[in-house]
């Protein structure tokens, strides 16, 4: 947690920097909203990590010393197949294509789209973690 | 379906009877992919597995390269005489349109985010899948769609997009280019832009957060670190692109005037948000790749990685650097701040040199055995040394002022890009296929591949420098016989068809590997990192056993117990926690 809150942070760190010598700079507003936008991508979720690193025990791991006997148990469940996500993709790509051809393709996307939806959130909560 | 992941266990180095590191002979196939969930497509359909999904994104960009080269040979059959007539004007634009958008967004960057990475990344970090399996899946539909939208944008009234790879504004909008082709194009971008940053969501939680006990982040291979950071450039970049062309969709149909002059908008912007965008873009389709060569380079000269933190440094340096150097590609339009993005520019020659300086540190002393893998690899570097040295060249304003839009230019970028995607993307094919697949390809053809392949790429691109200093502009469709441009636009032909015909060999050793199968074993090239450890193809959910993990070559540590050094990467306080263990032991 410690190496990667510090790996977002500095990246954070550097385009905040970047970002304000381009404003004095350039006087440009599209590259200077760029930059500190990705400042903040690396320094909200970097401050994050490094805020909890203090406060919980390292990760496995992040122990160098960690067998992995010392990870053992339920790492998680995973979903084993599903069909979910292939309607919502092609759900997505109808509603795409509804944008180029027309509404008529609406329902299809909409169809594929609720559905995929619906039948990912009853998957996770029916499978959920054991 | 669910299914529960337990840990696995541990192997202890003195048990007998664990992977031995040359095999055990025989296809793995039936043992290796028990049954999970429906068969045949549905399975296909269905399925959450990493290793699956990347199979499918490897296949599909290798689709989109064979049909993007096929319109490249196209190009050159066009140019190799003045006043040529094989393809009219309307086509030759939409031709090399689509040559670039394909190559560039369905097959370089999918094939190693999507495809490599989706396969290599979570065996290389000892997890079980990567984190969001139903979300890569995801992944891999939408970039299906885009790719299939973007493919068959050819079939539609008014043809394919036609504006070049980079749609600049007004060129791009709905009265200079009408037509579904490039709504099309626009949309197929939304939609593998998706695609692309839920990968990149992917690769970032798999790499903190799923890494084995002992794997850790100082010990990640350094493809996976690349991945990591490759990852993170995907979340800089995509959202910027995806927003430019949200823009530039309204622009064209429901009346807004972000990119037009005549609404008061700016032009100019599309390049910025663009090539915000399309620079980190060059680095995500380089990083991967850069990440390749780096692991294979130390297998095949029977050595560490020289300088393994100065890597992982160098290539956080090259993706911070490459988000500050967009405007480069604009140092023409007048109107950026030519020294800020020049020195940025030059900024990106010194990681890399370091990088290139590990590479040879690690070759150097080493016993190196010049197999198809280390081959490819070798070829990378020239490629890529001479693509890069030229685009020092062009960071420097007065030369881009001489050579913009020039084909200096388009031999620079295809030599970068086949260097990073072609050489070093082959070079993880060879590398990982009997990984993959539990067969080994041949080496005599994997090698003439590989030399059809470097002679055709130098005859193909080196005379496009000079043209380029001639003065041949970029995306012309014919020129005079009076330009004195025939003789070394016929040479850059010849090379590419000899770089086409390379591929023959490449499809007969597929066949054959299939048809005549030789069994591979768990680690055919006595690797180092984990994902030689699992059986070759590797088991559902990875790994049934887990050496222990102590230095960024656990597997190497495990077959070679005699070489091994528990030390590596100074963890100091793990060596004198030990130290005392053993003097308690001894003294009680």
């Amino acid at each position: 947690m410690r190496v990667s809150g510090t790996f977002l942070a500095l990246i954070g760190i550097f385009f905040g920097i970047i970002g304000l010598i381009y404003w004095f700079t350039a006087y440009e507003d599209a590259g200077f909203l760029m930059l500190i936008g990705s400042a903040f991508l690396g320094m909200l979720p970097g401050g994050y990590y490094l805020w909890w690193s203090r406060r919980m025990r390292p990760l496995e791991g992040d122990r160098p010393d960690a067998t992995p006997s010392s990870g053992a148990g339920v790492i998680d469940s995973f979903p084993g197949s599903s069909i979910w996500p292939f309607l919502l993709g092609m759900g997505a790509l109808f509603a795409t294509l509804t944008f180029i051809f027309g509404l008529w393709l609406a329902p299809i996307a909409a169809a594929l789209g609720l559905s995929a939806v619906i039948g990912g959130i009853v998957e996770s909560r029916r499978g959920g973690t054991v | 379906m669910t299914t529960t992941i337990e840990s696995p266990d541990l192997i202890e180095p003195e048990e007998p009877g664990g992977p031995d590191g040359h095999g055990h002979g025989e296809l793995a196939h039936e043992e290796a992919h028990e049954h999970h969930g429906p068969h045949g497509i549905l399975n296909w359909l269905t399925s959450t597995d990493h290793k699956v999904i990347g199979k499918s994104y490897m296949i599909t960009a290798l689709v989109t390269f064979f049909l993007s080269g096929a319109m490249a040979l196209v190009i050159r059959a066009q140019l190799a005489n003045p006043t040529s007539s094989l393809v009219n004007f309307q086509t030759y634009n939409e031709l090399f349109t689509m040559h670039g958008s394909l190559m560039l967004y369905l097959f370089a960057g999918p094939f190693a985010f999507g495809g490599l990475a989706n396969y290599i990344v979570p065996l290389q970090v000892g997890a079980p899948d990567m984190a969001y399996p139903r979300l890569n899946a995801l992944s891999y539909w939408l970039y299906l769609g885009g790719a299939s939208m973007m493919t068959l944008s050819f079939v539609v009234a008014g043809g394919a997009a036609s504006f070049g790879w980079v749609a600049y504004a007004p060129l791009s909008n709905s009265i200079n280019s009408p037509g579904a082709g490039t709504d099309m194009w626009l949309m197929s971008l939304g939609l593998t832009g998706f695609s692309a940053i839920f990968t990149g969501v992917n690769l970032v939680a798999t790499i903190f957060y799923l890494r084995a006990p002992g794997m850790t982040m100082f010990r990640v291979p350094i493809f996976s670190w690349n991945m990591l950071v490759t990852g993170i450039l995907i979340l800089i970049a995509f959202p910027v692109l995806f927003g430019a062309v949200v823009m530039l969709f309204c622009d064209r149909h429901f009346g807004t005037h972000i990119f037009s002059v005549q609404g008061g908008g700016v032009p100019v912007l599309w390049q910025h948000l663009f090539w915000f965008f399309g620079h980190p873009e060059v680095y995500i389709l380089a990083l991967p790749y850069f990440g390749i060569v780096t692991d294979i380079i130390p297998v095949f000269s029977r050595k560490p990685l020289f300088g393994y933190r100065g890597m992982v440094f160098a290539t956080l340096s090259i993706a911070a650097l490459s988000t500050g150097v967009w405007a480069h590609h604009m140092f023409t339009t007048g109107v950026v701040l030519l020294p800020f993005f020049s020195l940025l520019s030059y900024l990106i020659a010194v990681p890399t040199g370091i990088k290139f300086f590990n590479w040879i540190g690690t070759m150097w002393g080493g016993q190196v055995s010049f197999q198809t893998p280390m081959l490819f690899s070798m070829g990378f570097l020239f490629a890529f040394l001479m693509g890069g040295v030229t685009g020092v060249l062009l960071a420097s304003p007065p030369v881009d002022f001489m050579t913009h839009d020039t084909y200096f230019v388009v031999a620079h970028f295809h030599q970068v890009l086949i260097g990073t995607t072609v050489f070093a993307g082959f070079a993880g094919f060879y590398f990982w296929y009997p990984k993959m697949f539990g067969r080994m390809l041949s080496e005599r053809l994997g090698k003439l591949h590989f030399w059809f392949l470097f002679l055709g790429f130098w005859i193909t691109f080196m005379p496009q420098y000079l043209l380029g200093l001639k003065g041949m502009p970029r995306r012309i469709a014919d020129y005079l016989t009076t330009n004195g441009w025939t003789g070394l636009n016929q040479l850059s032909t010849v090379g590419a068809f000899i770089i086409g015909f390379s591929f023959l060999f490449f499809f007969v050793n597929l066949v054959s590997s299939w048809r005549k199968p030789v069994a591979a074993g768990d680690n055919p090239w006595d690797g180092g990192a984990l994902e030689w450890f699992t059986s070759s193809p590797p088991p559902h959910h990875n790994f049934t056993h887990l050496p222990p993990i102590r230095s960024e070559r656990p597997t190497w540590d495990y077959n070679h117990p005699e070489h091994r050094k528990d030390e590596s990467h100074g963890d100091k306080r793990h060596r004198e926690h030990e130290k005392e263990t053993e003097t308690v032991g001894a003294s009680s």
